[in-house]
């Protein structure tokens, strides 16, 4: 069952490729768009560049939430999806996996390619990498929360944003910071291992969390 | 005396007795007001490292422990709601955010000004200054959800789990922003690092917090009537105090 | 056996039916009347637990439906207006996944052995967005094929349909009616089916 869904969403996700392609491109819109605004010099771009290759992956993520559940309340299958003799938290864990492979993990894939851009040294790309790799799947996690909460409501978009942000900071805090560590030639694990415990956290309580909001907006 | 809590659990006839509480509150926080800001301003003794920039205290820590506090407050009672179904628990929930919105931003305001002569900036990024920005956001959101909704029932429940996500997030929160700070070698001094507090500091200070417990309850208590009559405008008890000229 | 007791809807500031009762027994067939707006989806979202009401109990088997949850709906077909069917999956597609998630997996065979029935041979593979409205509706209900359950809702199942499609929509019935099943339906269209015990519920 959990299968089907990601199935399903993955399939729906190849025979709509450009909503993927243009949360993608959003990211690298938005990295590309900060030495031209701050100026190309190296030294500068390069201390910049943890946090701002993070801020645009939070924006580009939070983005594509509105894809999560609007086309399945809109067609009535959210509804045989409450239905379903499945706990809906499991359903939820599902299309929130998606939602990650099609969201986050291009975005994951991406980065490097960005901080190439910044001038990063090589093993700092990496902790990029792999502190993304950790924290995008926090952000979908999180994102459904408030994805479900705003479930056909006017202005959706915009309030979404101000109920998920906030809550994304501990992300971008320790994202940003394990390449930050990295590059003052400080120990990064510890950063790490947070991105880990949120991962954990986020994936316990935020299915759950998510099907009470989805069955609070279907009602 | 055995009081029958149950009784004012119903909107009708908490109406009635939030009416009687709110000018007892009301008068004490203007009285604890008053002698908090006589001692605060004019009885507490001058700093010998801060001078007189540092009495904007009596107003930032209250307000600060307030904005906390009524967030913990909102969402207890919001989680009520959602759990039993209880219509004037969530009532209470959506009556005190814009108080704890307003707490928050009074924070941000007196921590800002006392910045500047401390820091020679408006704005630095302390790490409990950064928390109370953040708390603010949560607020924010809270109160936008729950506006953008028209069925009162739904935004009582929506409202009530994002205000128990922010609460488990919090202290997630002030922890990251915490390790974040160390790590930028932040600010030295923080605004509630009060220099050594003379006994009169402390009395204001307490004072003053007294003051900020009752003005929350008074106002709250005002803006619970206002849901109440808002929500209940079809009923036949509103319809009676309608008639009987006391609305 | 399906029971309500004294249900009370209200939506918003306005109460749409109070005090509806009704018990629906195995085989048994219940229609759902009323003039527009008069609470009948309303009504059904209810009965599979979408919403609650504001007053009343739904019991399934002399259990409240709220404390049996999944085991009541692994016993609970529904199908709305909006059909749950996918633009851009194609009819076989949509046909096994809505299945899969009512907890039937059924093969890629059965499903379109089901579209035939249906009267959507060739069109299997076709995505569900060229199709006509009344075939997307024989698509969702084409689920009612499949579905081994003893309940099944269903939101005005004969609008958008022509005539063969109606026939072919009441022999099923009939059938699952016989075998036993039972069915809580509205429709504004006359339905003939014969069933051990038939209620008209009508809300005002």
């Amino acid at each position: 069952m959990f299968f089907w869904i990601v199935q399903r969403d993955l399939l729906l996700a190849v025979r709509r490729r450009s909503d993927v392609l243009t949360t993608l491109f959003f990211f690298v819109i938005v990295v590309s768009l900060f030495p031209l605004s701050v100026g190309p010099e190296m030294n500068m771009l390069r201390t910049m560049a943890p946090g701002v290759v993070w801020v645009a992956a939070l924006l580009a993520s939070m983005l594509s939430l509105g894809r999560l559940f609007s086309n399945d309340y809109l067609d009535g299958t959210l509804e045989q999806m409450l239905l379903s003799p499945q706990s809906l938290s499991f359903l939820v864990l599902g299309k929130a996996l998606a939602h990650w492979l099609v969201t986050g993990v291009p975005l994951v894939l991406m980065a490097p390619v960005l901080g190439i851009q910044y001038d990063l040294p090589a093993d700092a790309l990496f902790v990029l990498t792999i502190s993304l790799l950790l924290g995008t799947p926090v952000l979908s996690l999180i994102g459904a929360i408030g994805a479900a909460l705003t479930l056909g409501l006017r202005g959706g978009g915009v309030l979404v944003s101000l109920l998920v942000l906030p809550l994304y900071i501990p992300v971008l805090i320790f994202g940003a910071g394990a390449v930050e560590a990295n590059m003052a030639g400080l120990g990064y694990d510890a950063h790490l291992s947070l991105l880990g415990a949120f991962l954990l956290v986020s994936l316990v309580f935020s299915p759950w969390a998510t099907a009470a909001s989805l069955r609070v907006s279907m009602e | 005396m055995a009081i029958n809590w149950y009784k004012y659990s119903s909107p009708a006839s908490f109406y009635s007795l939030a009416g009687k509480m709110i000018p007892f509150f009301a008068i004490i926080a203007f009285g604890l007001l008053v002698a908090g800001l006589y001692i605060g301003f004019f009885v507490a003794p001058t700093d010998f490292q801060q001078g007189e920039a540092y009495r904007i205290i009596f107003i930032h820590v209250p307000a600060a422990w307030m904005s906390m506090f009524l967030y913990v407050v909102m969402a207890i009672w919001a989680g009520i709601g959602l759990a039993f179904n209880t219509r004037l628990s969530s009532m209470m929930a959506t009556a005190i955010a814009p108080t704890g919105a307003l707490f928050t931003f009074l924070a941000l305001w007196t921590g800002s000004l006392w910045g500047k002569p401390m820091w020679g900036t408006w704005w630095v990024w302390d790490a409990r200054l950064t928390s109370e920005l953040i708390l603010l956001f949560l607020y924010i959101g809270f109160m936008s959800l729950q506006a953008a909704i028209d069925d009162p029932r739904r935004a009582d429940k929506a409202g009530a789990i994002i205000a128990l996500v922010g609460v488990i997030n919090i202290p997630i929160i002030y922890f990251s922003v915490q390790w974040w700070n160390t790590l930028h070698q932040g600010a030295s001094v923080s605004v509630t690092q009060a220099p050594t507090m003379a006994e009169t500091m402390l009395t204001g200070m307490m004072i003053m917090v007294f003051a900020s417990w009752m003005y929350s309850i008074a106002v709250i208590l005002k803006r619970v009537r206002v849901i109440i009559l808002e929500r209940e405008s079809h009923t036949a008890w509103v319809a009676d105090l309608r008639r009987k000229g006391a609305l | 056996m399906l029971q309500g007791r004294d249900l009370t809807c209200v939506r918003g500031d306005r109460r749409l039916f109070k005090g509806v009762s009704f018990t629906v027994e195995a085989g048994g067939l219940m229609q759902v009347n009323g003039p527009n707006g008069s609470g009948k989806t309303s009504l059904l979202r209810m009965l599979c637990g979408l919403s609650n009401p504001a007053m009343g109990e739904i019991t399934w088997n002399g259990e409240a439906i709220k404390s049996l949850a999944g085991a009541y709906h692994s016993e609970l077909t529904y199908i709305g207006h909006l059909s749950g069917t996918k633009d851009d999956l194609t009819a076989l597609e949509n046909l096994r996944i809505a299945s899969a998630l009512s907890g039937i997996q059924i093969t890629e065979k059965q499903a379109s052995d089901a579209l035939a029935h249906m009267g959507l041979e060739g069109r299997e593979a076709l995505p569900a967005k060229v199709l006509s409205q009344g075939q997307r509706r024989r698509v969702a209900l084409a689920r009612l094929l499949v579905s081994k359950t003893k309940l099944w809702i269903l939101d005005e199942p004969l609008a958008a349909l022509d005539v063969m499609a109606v026939k072919l929509i009441q022999g099923l019935l009939d059938q699952h009616l016989t075998n036993g099943g039972m069915v809580v339906l509205t429709t504004h269209q006359d339905i003939n089916i014969t069933a051990a015990s038939t209620i008209q519920l009508q809300l005002a």
